[in-house]
């Protein structure tokens, strides 16, 4: 499965969490798939969906997905350190790991080669790593969401992106409703 | 005067209740009262970007953030500073450390210093540069119009503000 496969399928049970999801080809996918308010979109800033993520489960109560990126994940290394000892049980980072840079033309990433994020992670301090094939995402990611537990997934696929157009909603509106999705 | 003191007194005045941190020999002090005071969370980042990703986070769920950095680290946070805070209009406080300048001991550290300054202008941040102790007297005024106009706001804080460095 390629990385849109993988968010089609699991749309359902993104639906209903906050989700901060990587820039470029995801955000897009996404938001082509399931576009919802509990959506924070990234129109720029590689590599910060994680840390994204990690400020806002801290910062209320509600369960968050940050959706990230092998490449994305390398590109900000240091936050796995943060999330390892800064314990968020209602935090989950979902690696959607591919071995390539989808949005700039799947050039390989060293995710795909020799370095295993699974591995780095658990070096960092991370307690809960699960690392799964794509069609078995499904069920592993509900029961991180129930279990109320802090967890990494790195989730494995085949790298290969489709056709979409990028998004042209305005950053402060997706702020905008964004934030309100959180109160509400 | 206790600077940390009255600078974290600040903090608090204004709400601010999530602080992240990149260390920095001349922020110590403010660093140990951030960490000691029981109504701000301090998460220590490993990077001024990946604090600013978690800033970011952090006010979009209700809270108040601020990052505490050094000046040298500027250039590492540019891109989220134009397609994360300012994009998206975030406020965020930066009290930077203002490494050299007057009372610097450090010739190197002079090299991002004279760079500070136009970087900033360059971003549209709006700048603030504390040299005498009673400077911090407007830090309660700048959080405010932080807050009031959703935009990062740099205060420089040099060495003679802090009191130098003693015998180095």
């Amino acid at each position: 499965m390629i990385r849109s496969e993988i968010l089609r399928e699991i749309a359902p049970i993104l639906r209903d969490q906050l989700v901060v999801c990587n820039i470029g080809l995801p955000s897009q996918e996404l938001h082509m798939i399931d576009d919802q308010p509990t959506n924070f979109y990234m129109l720029g800033t590689m590599g910060l969906s994680s840390s994204i993520g990690l400020g806002l489960a801290l910062a209320q109560d509600k369960t968050v997905i940050s959706i990230d990126g092998d490449g994305s994940v390398l590109t900000n290394l240091g936050t796995l350190p943060t999330i390892a000892n800064n314990v968020a049980d209602n935090y989950i980072l979902l690696i959607i790991d591919n071995g390539s840079y989808g949005s700039t033309g799947d050039q390989p990433t060293y995710a795909g080669k020799k370095t295993k994020l699974e591995n780095v992670a658990e070096a960092c301090g991370c307690e809960n790593v699960i690392t799964v094939q794509d069609k078995d995402l499904g069920p592993v990611l509900q029961k991180a969401i129930d279990d109320r537990k802090m967890t990494v997934i790195v989730c494995k696929c085949d790298s290969g992106n489709i056709k979409l157009p990028v998004i042209t909603m305005d950053p402060v509106v997706i702020r905008h409703r964004f934030m309100q999705a959180v109160q509400a | 005067m206790n600077i940390d003191k009255k600078i974290v007194d600040d903090l608090v005045a204004n709400d601010i209740s999530f602080v992240t941190t990149v260390p920095c020999k001349q922020l110590a002090g403010v660093i140990d009262e951030v960490e000691a005071r029981d109504g701000i969370f301090h998460i220590p980042s490993n990077k001024e970007d990946e604090g600013m990703g978690l800033c970011a986070g952090a006010f979009m769920g209700g809270k108040r953030p601020m990052i505490i950095m050094q000046n040298t680290a500027i250039g590492v946070t540019f891109n989220t500073l134009a397609t994360l805070t300012q994009y998206y209009r975030m406020p965020l406080p930066m009290l930077i450390s203002y490494r050299g300048e007057l009372r610097e001991p450090v010739a190197c550290q002079v090299e991002m210093a004279v760079h500070t300054k136009a970087l900033l202008a360059q971003m549209n941040i709006p700048t603030y540069h504390f040299h005498w102790q009673k400077d911090v007297e407007e830090l309660d005024n700048i959080l405010k119009y932080t807050f009031m106009c959703n935009k990062p706001v740099a205060i420089l804080t040099d060495a003679n503000f802090w009191g130098g460095y003693g015998d180095q």
